[in-house]
């Protein structure tokens, strides 16, 4: 990974949206080079996606989300690769993390209400054949997330013109 | 003394009705206005608040949250006392340090370098302890707002010397030779600069020295934006040239590379007799600087803060490819600013002067940005850009002028 790629990640990080025209004049690189950089990552699935970061809190307070400590049995050859497949590919698993310590697997599910996500883990995660035990914590309040704050004001407060 | 009918007109920008001008001192009453401020008034005044203003002086960055915090954190543990006159020792020797391993300078940290309140005291105390009635300054322009005023009202003559752009508005040997005569004392040079983003390289600084050598000048070397320099070569200071170092006063400080305007946090470092003296004035009139100021300043020099501040450098240099390329491809001649957090394009190819440019700028467009002629000679027919604000911000002004200048063609 050389130093280009890594001010452009660093870049579209920020703002997904810029273009390879305006990251190669910020960088002082090549259009060229930028774009064929930008193509490469995508190839190798160093860029995953291009998201957009939304503060749902603001959008509506339906959502309800809950970090669930899973205990579980590693399987023999696979440790924990399948348990977390059986998982993850439910879409209202948002994370799926293996963790050191107490427990195996930090999962992160969203649902409607708490009722919903109650009955996720009782009905889909609990009943997993590998899993030992869960322990259920809702989220009452998301401060900052993947680097991103939400509730900060991102007013200019310096003067509008100075010498 | 002066006599009333001599007493010089003034506009006054406050009060219409005082009474009380024949009070003041003929030097208090002789500051001129800043041409700033009515900008300054003129964008304050719209409530529009659709208005981009590229026309600060200041970073975009809030103070790293590290540096923040050590200052709230001795606040908590009761500092907030006096520290010694020069500044805590261990800020200077932390600041004598800093100047060693990134311009190769070597200062005493117990008499050769005074912790002062923002870049902005440590100019005033030098010019307070060098000029004498009648003492020519030399100072290259367009320039920082400040220089001038200070320098008449220590009763100093100020002798402002054109730069331009063809030199990308570096001084050039002929140009201080010019406008030496045997009342000079002092030469005040601010490289990387404010308003014009001009550098000036070792080669470029080596003749200038030769000149201040010769004729015994004190040279003022106001390097407050030196980490903002994006040559590709690190900043050289005046003070580190050959021979340089005991006639250069260096004055710089936090607020542009640490983002720490509003903390007023500077230092000035010269010779041990130049220091003694700008020390004594500063004790009587300010005592210190403020303790808590000096506590964030000694963090954001620790490693932890340097690596904030090259991240901050980082972001202006991109964003200072980014304007320079968006002024030049529509069609307005943009000389390379190298250092600083200015662009400084030309808009005589519109036939509008810089003020009238900059005010229909704001007006019409919704941009505000500096017209030159407030920085002094050279400045008319340009205007200060100030790239420190987001991309989005830059790329939609950008946009703005670029459609007022099509409308202004039209």
């Amino acid at each position: 990974m050389n130093q280009l790629k890594l001010s452009i990640l660093d870049l579209l990080k920020e703002d997904a949206r810029l273009s390879a025209a305006t990251i190669a004049t910020m960088l002082g690189a090549a259009e060229a080079d930028v774009t064929s950089a930008i193509a490469e990552m995508e190839q190798d699935h160093v860029i995953v996606k291009y998201a957009t970061v939304v503060n749902w809190s603001k959008v509506s307070d339906e959502t309800v989300t809950a970090l669930i400590e899973v205990e579980c049995t590693p399987e023999r050859g696979r440790g924990f690769e399948s348990i977390a497949e059986r998982i993850y590919l439910y879409p209202e698993v948002k994370s799926v993390f293996l963790m050191s310590g107490a427990y195996d697997l930090c999962v992160e599910i969203e649902g409607k209400n708490l009722k919903e996500v109650a009955s996720f883990v009782s009905n889909k995660l609990s009943t997993i054949e590998s899993v030992i035990s869960t322990k259920t914590f809702f989220i009452l309040k998301k401060y900052k997330q993947d680097g991103i704050v939400f509730e900060e004001f991102e007013d200019d407060h310096r003067m509008p013109v100075s010498p | 003394m002066i006599k009333n009918e001599e007493k010089p007109q003034v506009q006054v920008e406050w009060s219409a009705a005082s009474g009380m001008l024949h009070h003041l001192a003929a030097s208090a009453r002789a500051i001129p206005p800043s041409g700033i401020r009515r900008f300054f008034d003129l964008v304050s005044a719209s409530k529009d608040k659709d208005i981009i203003t590229l026309g600060v002086g200041e970073p975009d960055f809030v103070t790293p949250w590290r540096v923040r915090d050590a200052a709230v954190y001795a606040l908590e543990k009761g500092k907030t006392q006096y520290t010694s006159n020069a500044g805590m020792p261990e800020l200077r020797e932390a600041i004598a340090g800093y100047l060693h391993s990134g311009f190769n300078l070597n200062y005493d940290p117990a008499n050769e370098v005074l912790v002062t309140v923002g870049g902005s005291e440590g100019i005033d105390l030098a010019l307070r302890a060098l000029i004498e009635p009648g003492d020519e300054i030399l100072i290259p322009e367009p320039c920082y707002v400040s220089y001038s005023p200070i320098t008449t009202l220590g009763g100093g003559v100020h002798v402002g010397i054109e730069t331009f752009a063809e030199d990308q508005f570096k001084l050039t040997p002929d140009n201080l030779r010019a406008a030496i005569t045997p009342k000079s004392k002092v030469l005040i040079l601010c490289y990387p600069s404010n308003p014009t983003g001009a550098i000036m390289t070792y080669e470029d600084l080596l003749p200038i020295a030769k000149i201040v050598e010769e004729h015994d000048l004190i040279v003022i070397s106001d390097e407050i934006y030196a980490e903002l320099t994006f040559t590709g070569q690190k900043h050289v200071s005046f003070a580190s040239l050959p021979g340089m170092k005991d006639r250069t006063i260096l004055v710089s400080g936090f607020s542009k590379a640490f983002a720490m305007t509003g903390w007023r946090m500077g230092y000035a470092c010269g010779h041990p007799d130049l220091i003694s003296a700008m020390l004594r004035i500063h004790q009587y009139t300010i005592m210190c600087a403020p303790i808590m100021g000096q506590v964030a300043a000694l963090e954001s020099l620790t490693k932890g803060g340097l690596e904030e501040k090259d991240r901050m450098m980082e972001s202006y240099n991109q964003r200072r490819r980014l304007v320079v390329k968006g002024f030049r491809d529509m069609g307005l001649e943009c000389h390379e600013p190298q250092g600083a957090f200015y662009a400084f394009p030309s808009v005589r190819s519109t036939g509008l002067t810089s003020e009238q440019f900059a005010e229909r700028l704001v007006l019409e467009a919704k941009v505000a940005a500096v017209p030159g002629n407030v920085f002094g000679k050279g400045g008319e027919g340009f205007l200060r850009c100030c790239y420190a604000t987001s991309v989005a911000q830059l790329n939609e002004a950008l946009e703005r002028i670029y459609a007022f200048l099509r409308k202004l063609e039209s």
